[in-house]
């Protein structure tokens, strides 16, 4: 708590606290936009997303060891992923499509677990971070810092996610995506190959998180076991934002890299997982809560 | 009538089996004591997770509470806690008998104590959620438990919590941890298929099938959950404060909240067994142990990319589990229920 009397003290350390969390907020939103499409389109809710986002972290920093700038790492991350979402698709994910949700939430707890110890054994259990050098920049007389890499960061989350919307919203294959979540069974009377689009709504989902990853390993750290809590925070930002609401994930994952920021640096940077998966559990409840009054529950 | 004998004799054969294991190879008298943790880790997921139809990633909770529960009494009742958390000293603290078990029993009433208020507070709380939302709400419960333990410094934070160790005299520490964890596992089977058979189990198995439904019939049923989640809290309880000591160290990721073992292991063993079956647990407890102790080691490293791998072969192509299958392929001898609706292993198909 000490911390706190430093903020009151130097309220202008707040804003630098708020910057930082707001920017790499963005990089959160790009996981929670995938993980609401698959949900939206396939009703599938992917645990493996968090090892995704470490995966594309992982394709980028093995790109940097061989001299290759990290900031080339996000397509190529992108790309990677958009492949082992693809196979695993092919593997495992096109048998549960269909199936009860206790059966997918199980099945993807798996593939969560085998990207997990995968990556332990591939890559080790140290925490890697790649440099993409771009240094930081002073504001308000250099009484705030911010890392350049994290502005940068927040530009490429914004377009590839704008991207991702025109996509959707105008091409032939973002048409049919979002009649098969509209309705897959008239979507396949009416001529679309909904396998296909399965596919590509996962494979697409992991691009994103490859992304993401890419630009965790350049402005935080990655490593194995910390992929599980990027699941939990972009499903808490889709269960506040709704699905299909790409401005409300952009604002709620904003205000969520911002909230964790300041309470990592009020209660301890021990306690920040903490305090995601406690925030994880209130706005479930509160949620919860809200609609019980009305005999209703979330679903 | 020779069947029934022989059933019988089969039974009694069972019991003295496991009354004697221990002795006939006391090299494997840790692992044997494991197995029996297993089975109850299995028994109480299967209580929420197949007979309810709750999927819990996060009973791993109340196995953690406990050991932590269970050792700061025991340090605490003889000794402060903050010698132990420091390990080089905290491990040559040596008590008498007597000492040790009132440690040790006021410690697992603790555990119970602990478990029981977080179950019902938590409980009544969370179980409101259903399907996904649980799901996750109950991974995050658990992730954020082993976060807490692992910052918290008064119970050792990252660094842990030595156990006290075991006296001389009350037989060798694997003997003594077999026969608590085998009688802990016979007073769980004993008390859930009392339960399953009685107006609970029908009440939690309506849950599972159509809770809208067991609501409009008058299930008060956020009380059955709640009944059903304390029961599974308290046994794991239990289980988490002996399990604490037998290994003598705990560590707040790898041991107590490990979400990425345990954890997962009794959601792995109760489906590989038969999910939503009283045997199936049990089952799947074994095969999955012993498969472990005798093939493991040979993957050097790769066991949990296996397990991993397991996981989804079981619940994609076997999720009616072994009890299940046997059920499937030879009704008459596994007792198919005579309507298959009515059939545990094939209600979450329904």
């Amino acid at each position: 708590m000490d911390n706190l009397q430093i903020l009151i003290q130097a309220p202008i350390f707040s804003v630098q606290l708020l910057l930082d969390g707001l920017l790499v907020g963005a990089i959160f939103a790009l996981a929670a936009y995938g993980m609401a499409l698959v949900w939206g389109v396939m009703n599938i809710i992917n645990i493996a997303q968090g090892e995704f986002v470490i995966l594309g972290g992982y394709v980028t920093y093995l790109l940097a060891g061989h001299g290759i700038n990290p900031l080339f790492g996000v397509p190529l991350s992108a790309l990677a992923l958009f492949v082992v979402g693809w196979v695993i698709y092919r593997l495992v994910i096109f048998r549960i499509v269909e199936r009860d949700l206790f059966t997918s939430l199980l099945a993807t707890f798996g593939v969560s677990i085998l990207l997990q110890q995968l990556m332990n054994q591939l890559f080790g259990a140290d925490i890697q971070n790649a440099d993409a050098g771009l240094g930081t920049t002073g504001f308000a007389g250099g009484d705030i810092a911010i890392a350049n890499i994290k502005i940068v960061a927040f530009g490429i989350a914004i377009v590839v996610g704008a991207v991702l919307v025109l996509f959707l919203k105008r091409s032939r294959l973002g048409q049919a995506i979002r009649a098969t979540a509209q309705n897959a069974r008239a979507a396949r009377i009416l001529g679309v190959d909904t396998d296909r689009v399965y596919a590509t709504t996962f494979a697409l989902n992991a691009a994103l998180c490859g992304a993401a990853g890419a630009l965790v390993v350049m402005t935080w750290v990655i490593q194995p076991f910390i992929g599980l809590i990027y699941t939990v925070r972009a499903f808490m930002i889709v269960i506040v934002a709704g699905l299909g609401n790409v401005a409300g994930v952009v604002v709620t994952a904003l205000g969520l890299g911002a909230a964790e920021n300041f309470a990592g640096f009020v209660l301890g940077s021990q306690f920040q997982a903490a305090f995601v998966f406690v925030l994880l559990i209130a706005i479930l409840l509160w949620r919860n809560w809200r609609l019980s009054r009305q005999r209703r529950y979330l679903q | 009538m020779s069947g029934r004998w022989s059933r019988l004799a089969l039974r009694v054969a069972l019991v003295i089996l496991a009354l004697v294991a221990p002795l006939l190879a006391p090299a494997f008298q840790t692992q044997m004591a494991v197995l029996w943790v297993m089975v109850l880790l299995s028994l109480t997921w299967d209580i929420m997770g197949g007979q309810m139809g709750y999927n819990s990633f996060g009973n791993i909770v109340y196995f953690g509470l406990g050991m932590y529960a269970t050792a700061v009494v025991e340090r605490n009742l003889y000794f402060g806690v903050e010698e132990y958390t420091d390990v080089a000293g905290g491990a040559a603290a040596q008590l008498s008998i007597g000492q040790y078990l009132t440690g040790f029993g006021l410690g697992l009433g603790a555990a119970v104590l602990v478990c029981l208020v977080v179950a019902v507070v938590i409980g009544y709380a969370i179980l409101g959620l259903r399907g996904h939302y649980f799901a996750i709400c109950t991974l995050g419960l658990a992730l954020g438990a082993g976060e807490v333990a692992n910052g918290w410094d008064y119970i050792g934070a990252g660094s842990g919590l030595v156990t006290p160790l075991l006296p001389e005299g009350l037989g060798a520490r694997g003997i003594f941890y077999y026969y608590y964890f085998l009688i802990l596992a016979a007073l769980c089977f004993a008390t859930l298929r009392h339960l399953y058979a009685g107006r609970f189990g029908l009440a939690i198995n309506a849950i599972r099938d159509d809770e809208e439904k067991a609501e409009a019939m008058g299930l008060r049923t956020t009380r059955y959950k709640t009944v059903a989640w304390s029961i599974s809290a308290v046994f794991l309880g239990l289980t988490g404060g002996a399990y604490g000591n037998l290994i003598g160290f705990i560590d707040p990721l790898d041991v107590a909240f490990s979400g990425g073992t345990l954890g997962v292991w009794m959601v792995l063993m109760a489906i590989l067994g038969g999910k939503g079956t009283l045997w199936g647990p049990v089952i799947g407890a074994f095969i999955f142990h012993i498969t472990q102790e005798l093939f493991w080691t040979y993957l050097l490293g790769w066991q949990r990319v296996a397990l991993g791998l397991l996981i989804i072969l079981i619940v994609v192509f076997f999720p009616q589990g072994i009890l299940g299958w046997l059920r499937e392929r030879w009704p008459r001898f596994f007792g198919a229920a005579p309507d298959p609706a009515n059939d545990p292993a094939r209600g979450e198909s329904a």
